[in-house]
């Protein structure tokens, strides 16, 4: 048994990642979240975001360091050894309480209706009866205001639709955390609005969401904080006020500075 | 010692078999004989009802039953020995491979007694012997002996005593047929100058046909025996015991008659200079059903007529390819899953089998399963040995397109699915592998079709499928023409459904993936845009 420190429902401690072509690298990160918070992670393209949150969710193994989510830990100190089974089980099992919602809109399964798409791993990884199943499903697609679409393929759907059904399929495993990776950032401009609402409404619930995204004015109004990485170094981490109206460190400020001046050009 | 001592009890045959079959490998194939039921009282002899007329052909009647001078001696034979007959058909290429292989007892089908043969197989002694007779067309005045052959073109039997004589003679054109009647129609035709047959050949392919005639005096000398196998001393005693009694009894001489198969070379060998005492009875059937210019309404009666021997090979056909078809897309699938997902050792084997499944021609293999693996005591009947060699051989061809099927996948997928909660064999029979298949099923069904008509290889393994049937009938009534237009439609007919089947799956594949909406069907193509 874990015992859980401050209350904190993730842990990192030191965690490093690397790939072969040096593309993301993450050096030492260190953070906890607590239950219930909604973070957003912001930095330039390159500045290993997208692999920290795939390293939360063990898409990626992480090359060294400790993870802990919920009561699952995983910890690993010599990245030159393959994973063991008990790393790779303890992955599963991250994984098992780790939602994620992937950029781009195409990560539904074609082959099924979103119904069919939001059902399948309760039926397939938790054993749960098909009507038992259906019946979540349909909880989570009313939800995010798909109860409508039960029976689409998802080649039907606007991005937008296609975004809200992939957080229903995630909410259907009842995870502890749910992670964004750019969420919205393949969408039209007007649909962006409808799926920052739905995590919007699943941070009044009390959901834990952790959140990649360029969309700093949800960010800034919507998190209880921000995390500045850049060269896969958390360099600031602030509430949003904070960090976009007095940022401490150089680097924030100049991301900011370029960020805000991009969305003044266009 | 071998097992095939007709006068054995049955039980120490099954004894004997058994040491044989553990002590030497040479006698693996004596054992599936004596394991037969009745082992010890049935003859099993092979033939080939292809082989030809007069020797052994379907009866144009009733093309259940296989006639010919050569059946009626095998049943004077047996009945002479007390046995049941029992017939295994085989491509008469192979008919000494399929006897020391144990498919049969004997061999009997116009086999000649050559220095290659005998190192393989033991010879009775003739029941007959024939020469070679040279034909030509009516007006051809220029061929009137062998030598006159020089420069001409000359048509014969593949790998036969006349293609030797040829061979020897020099400066002939040969062309070698495996179908007789090709031949003597090639002549009739103008394609081919004179033809050299052995002379039961060519008095049943051309001795009733008016625009044909033969010429010159008999050439060289052919014998013909019954094959048994080295091991099978007994047997061979029996049947030189009973050709003699037979010989002298008249009966053959009978048979001879009936079949207008008597000759002054016969009379010499058989020392009986005596009348023809029966008439010729078989000859002028054969003749009557074969004069040229039947009416157009008889032989669609007789087209009618092959549609029963036709459903039946249909059904071979069909037996063969499907059996095949799943060996292959399982074979397939668990290839296609090693070569991409299992440790790098066991991709590569799965890799060089696919190569070498698809680097060899699947005729090869075939005969390597048939004739090859019961050297090593692997012995398949006939149906499996075809449905396994197709089967191995598509196997491959199946694992590369699911492979491909397989990369068409997103990796998005797969994080999907994993990201879900999924263990891998999970995401990939929920998530992967349902939308592989639907990738796959336009290729799959191609390929379907392909094996439907490769199965006709399996002719070549004793099987009696659409293509030999085609051959049997075609070769029987001397006409390649309607049959060939009724194959080719059973051929086009079976098909079909796995046609249908796969438009239909490509059009629910279109419907999920464009929402109902057609994807680009014709009228894509068609619209009324300039080429230029």
């Amino acid at each position: 048994m874990v015992n859980l420190p401050e209350e904190s429902l993730i842990v990192i401690k030191n965690l490093c990642k690397s790939f072969d072509d040096d593309a993301d690298i993450l050096n030492g990160i260190s953070i906890n979240i607590k239950k219930g918070d909604l973070v957003s992670i912001i930095g330039p393209s390159g500045c290993g975001k997208s692999t920290l949150l795939r390293c939360l969710n063990c898409l990626e193994l992480i090359d060294s360091g400790y993870l802990r989510v919920g009561n699952v830990e995983l910890r690993r100190d010599r990245p030159d050894k393959r994973p063991d089974d008990v790393m790779l089980d303890a992955a599963h099992k991250i994984r098992g309480e780790v939602g994620m919602v992937f950029q781009g809109y195409n990560n539904l399964f074609p082959h099924k209706t979103v119904l069919q798409n939001v059902m399948l791993a309760p039926v397939v990884v938790k054993k749960m009866n098909a009507e038992e199943a259906r019946e979540t499903a349909m909880k989570q697609l009313k939800k995010v205001g798909l109860a409508e679409y039960s029976n689409k393929y998802p080649s039907t759907l606007s991005g937008g639709e296609s975004q809200r059904a992939a957080i229903a399929r995630a909410l259907a495993m009842n995870p502890k955390v749910m992670l964004y990776d750019e969420p919205t950032s393949a969408l039209d401009p007007v649909l962006v609005g409808e799926v920052l609402q739905v995590m919007k409404d699943l941070d009044s619930e009390g959901m834990t969401q952790i959140i990649v995204t360029h969309e700093m004015q949800f960010a800034r109004d919507a998190s209880d904080y921000i995390v500045f990485l850049d060269k896969g170094e958390i360099v600031e981490c602030d509430d949003g006020d904070a960090l976009f109206a007095n940022p401490r460190s150089p680097r924030t400020r100049e991301f900011l500075r370029h960020f805000t001046g991009m969305a003044v050009a266009c | 010692m071998g097992p095939l001592n007709s006068e054995k009890p049955a039980s120490r045959s099954w004894i004997s078999a058994l040491l044989c079959a553990l002590v030497l490998q040479a006698c693996a194939a004596s054992f599936a004989y004596a394991a037969a039921e009745d082992g010890y009282n049935v003859l099993r002899w092979g033939g080939d009802s292809e082989g030809g007329f007069p020797f052994m052909f379907p009866n144009p009647k009733n093309h259940d039953e296989l006639i010919g001078f050569e059946v009626d001696i095998v049943d004077e034979l047996a009945r002479h020995l007390g046995k049941k007959t029992v017939y295994v058909n085989n491509a008469w290429d192979n008919l000494i491979p399929g006897l020391t292989r144990g498919l049969y007892d004997m061999a009997i089908n116009g086999l000649e007694v050559t220095p290659e043969h005998e190192e393989a197989v033991n010879f009775s002694i003739p029941y007959y012997k024939t020469f070679l007779q040279l034909a030509v067309r009516k007006e051809n005045n220029d061929i009137s002996d062998l030598e006159s052959c020089r420069g001409k073109i000359v048509g014969t039997l593949k790998e036969s005593y006349a293609q030797m004589v040829l061979e020897e003679l020099g400066d002939v054109e040969i062309r070698t047929y495996i179908v007789e009647a090709n031949t003597y129609e090639d002549l009739q035709n103008g394609r081919i100058d004179a033809a050299l047959f052995d002379s039961p050949i060519a008095i049943y392919s051309a001795g009733f046909n008016p625009e044909i005639k033969f010429v010159g005096p008999p050439i060289g000398e052919i014998t013909y025996a019954i094959a048994v196998t080295k091991e099978n001393g007994a047997l061979l005693r029996d049947i030189n015991e009973a050709l003699v009694q037979l010989r002298d009894s008249g009966k053959l001489r009978e048979i001879y008659d009936r079949w207008n198969l008597w000759s002054p070379l016969m009379a010499a060998e058989f020392n009986d200079y005596s009348p023809r005492a029966v008439e010729m009875t078989r000859y002028n059937e054969w003749a009557e059903a074969h004069r040229p210019e039947i009416t157009l309404s008889a032989r669609l009666k007789r087209y009618a007529g092959f549609l029963p021997d036709f459903a039946r090979a249909a059904v071979i056909t069909m037996e063969v390819s499907i059996t095949a078809m799943l060996i292959a897309i399982l074979l397939g699938l668990a290839l296609a899953i090693t070569r991409v997902f299992a440790p790098k050792w066991a991709a590569l084997s799965a890799a060089a089998f696919v190569e070498f499944m698809r680097g060899t021609p699947v005729l090869i293999q075939l005969f390597f399963i048939f004739y090859g693996l019961p050297n090593v005591g692997i012995k398949l009947s006939p149906f499996w040995a075809g449905a396994v060699g197709l089967g191995l051989n598509y196997a491959a061809y199946e694992a590369e397109i699911y492979r491909a099927g397989l990369f068409a996948i997103p990796s998005t997928q797969w994080e999907a699915a994993l990201a879900l909660g999924m263990t891998r064999l999970q995401a990939m029979r929920e998530v992967i592998l349902p939308q592989a298949m639907r990738v796959v099923i336009p290729p799959i069904t191609n390929d379907f079709i392909s094996l439907l008509k490769d199965s006709s290889l399996v002719s070549i393994i004793t099987m009696v499928d659409l293509t030999k049937a085609y051959g049997q009938l075609a070769a029987t009534y001397y006409d390649y023409f309607g049959p060939g237009i009724m194959v080719a439609f059973i051929y086009l007919l079976i098909g079909l459904p796995f046609v249908k089947f796969s438009r239909y799956a490509e059009r629910r594949l279109a419907e999920q993936d464009k929402g109902g909406k057609r994807g680009h069907d014709n009228n894509f193509y068609r619209m009324s845009a300039r080429w230029r």
